[in-house]
């Protein structure tokens, strides 16, 4: 008797695909409180930072003549967006090579360390542009929203995010610890930029010689990009620019995060 | 269907596999046996084409795993050491994301699904999520998973360890099955038990090399007498091997037994007795792999 195997190879965008498929019958069972943590959560900034500390902000020069809600609306979307992406970049990553192992068992298929980790990037942009759109949603009776540039607010959020998203996955395929490093990466590059990278306040505030630290700071060309779609008052050169900066950062990070998968699953 | 020749994996200066030949033919059961650390899950990896080889030749389904790695995964099942199930799917969706790995269909992935759940007698949970089912249900899980490509060929990496002995034995009838529907086997296991069970054939490895081949009843015939046997004495008593020696073909010291190898066991132990030697306890039995074992390389298999 023999046996004839029903398997086949998968075409590269495939095989990413399908993690995307396997995710999503994870996320099917779990959903109601992922929406809550990543979809509401920025909304309670919004209510808590826009109209109740806005109250006490006048309209100004610092704020583009505009109300603080709608100043910070973007931006808190866009600062979301990056936490999000760096969260499940860290531990779930981590997970994959060591506790969970999901990685191992799905590179023991045609599945290869490339399309995994295109599965894990493309699945971080799907779950950023759904929390980002559900923010977006429940802002509108808050008033959050000047104009329909907020749908590119949320595509801006996804793709700063994703840019964040790359080179922390590639440091959670060099972690072979409990993955206390991601602590630091949280305290001392995550939450910095939150409160210094332009979300609450223009970076002109910052004493010059700091400056340098909101430029090279992803979020900071997040929040410009953001605010540009729906605020206006961005030129063309400088959109470029942001978005240049944005797409180096994803593309160091994936040529990394790709070697690294190679190194930690083929071995 | 696997065949090497030479084949060496050095991790830096660590050579966990070195120059090995295996042959593996199509629709037999193949073993390595050996100790932890004996480099039989190295040489599974390789087969795996998941861990590119150092040196040596290896060709697995005729394709080099350097080159053709993703298409010789689709005909393969792979059942590794530790469960790597997903923990909080359920059982079903576990069997049905993983097929859609191997380019099947929705509608085949779910028919497969609840075919390998009957054969994995799982089928009662179907929807309960993995993470509480006991140990011997994930590993008939993690089995049910490999066959969703209806492999060719099924690679089990020690199927058995940390069973219980009713979780072994159900296991190892769904391996009979398998290998009636003319699936060829490859499984490593440091317990010689399983070995015999399972395999027609298999090679004893120790320390990265292969030290003997054959069938389990080859093995022992040809490394070990036909009977055994086992004098146990008190822990720091002296063990009077020289009392004894010339009674048996071959005798084995171990920390608290002596083992006398003899064709004719009862004989050997009544004149054991005849001389006054008097052990705590003795036993004859026939010879298995452990004893083909401890003659190869002078140690035990299991601690």
């Amino acid at each position: 008797m023999s046996v004839e195997s029903t398997g086949r190879v998968v075409p590269a965008w495939r095989g990413a695909w399908l993690r995307v498929e396997g995710y999503w019958a994870w996320y099917r069972r779990y959903w109601k409180s992922n929406v809550y943590s990543t979809g509401l959560q920025p909304l309670l900034f919004l209510l808590a930072m826009g109209l109740g500390f806005g109250s006490q902000v006048p309209a100004g020069p610092a704020t583009g003549g505009l109300s603080y809600v709608h100043y910070i609306a973007p931006a808190l979307l866009v600062s979301a967006s990056l936490q999000n992406a760096v969260g499940e970049s860290t531990y779930p990553v981590l997970s994959g090579f060591k506790w969970q192992k999901d990685y191992l068992a799905v590179t023991a298929t045609p599945v290869t360390p490339g399309q995994v980790l295109g599965g894990h990037l493309i699945w971080v942009t799907l779950r950023l542009l759904l929390a980002g759109s559900v923010y977006a949603v429940v802002a509108v009776p808050f008033g959050a929203w000047l104009n329909a540039g907020a749908v590119l607010v949320v595509v801006v959020g996804a793709v700063t995010g994703l840019a964040c998203a790359a080179p922390v996955t590639a440091l959670a395929a060099t972690t072979y610890d409990e993955g206390t490093r991601f602590n630091g990466v949280f305290r001392f590059v995550v939450m910095p930029m939150t409160l210094f990278a332009g979300t609450f306040f223009p970076i002109e505030q910052i004493p010059p010689a700091l400056r340098w630290l909101a430029w090279i700071s992803p979020l900071w060309h997040g929040n410009e990009l953001a605010r540009g779609v729906t605020l206006g008052g961005l030129d063309l050169l400088p959109a470029l620019g942001h978005l240049a900066f944005l797409a180096v950062l994803f593309a160091v990070g994936a040529l990394l995060a790709r070697r690294y998968f190679y190194r930690r699953l083929v071995v | 269907m696997v065949e090497a020749k030479a084949l060496v994996k050095r991790f830096g200066d660590f050579e966990a596999v070195r120059g090995i030949d295996v042959e593996v033919r199509r629709g037999e059961a193949f073993g390595f046996l050996g100790p932890n650390g004996a480099g039989k899950s190295s040489t599974m990896r390789m087969i795996a084409s998941v861990s590119p080889r150092t040196d040596g030749d290896l060709k697995v389904l005729g394709m080099d795993p350097n080159i053709d790695g993703p298409r010789i995964r689709a005909r393969l099942g792979v059942v590794p050491q530790q469960d790597n199930l997903d923990n909080e799917l359920t059982v079903r969706q576990n069997l049905q994301v993983y097929g859609r790995y191997f380019g099947l269909s929705r509608a085949h992935v779910r028919r497969k699904a609840d075919e390998l759940m009957e054969f994995a007698q799982l089928s009662d949970r179907a929807e309960h999520e993995v993470e509480p089912l006991s140990g011997g249900m994930k590993r008939r899980l993690t089995i049910a998973r490999a066959l969703v490509n209806d492999p060719e060929l099924l690679l089990l990496d020690e199927p058995t360890t940390g069973l219980d002995p009713q979780a072994r034995h159900l296991l190892w009838d769904r391996l009979f099955r398998l290998k009636a529907q003319g699936v060829t086997l490859i499984v490593t296991t440091h317990y010689m038990d399983e070995a015999e069970q399972l395999c027609d054939r298999l090679v004893v490895m120790d320390g990265g090399r292969i030290v003997a081949e054959g069938s389990p009843a080859e093995l022992i015939l040809r490394y070990s007498t036909r009977e055994v046997v086992e004098l146990r004495f008190a822990p720091g008593e002296e063990v009077p091997a020289d009392r004894v020696a010339d009674l048996a073909d071959r005798v084995e010291v171990l920390p608290d037994r002596l083992l006398l190898y003899t064709a004719a066991g009862e004989s050997a132990l009544e004149q054991v007795h005849q001389r006054g030697v008097r052990p705590l306890s003795s036993l004859v039995r026939r010879s298995t792999l452990e004893d083909v074992f401890l003659r190869l390389t002078g140690r035990t298999l299991v601690d």
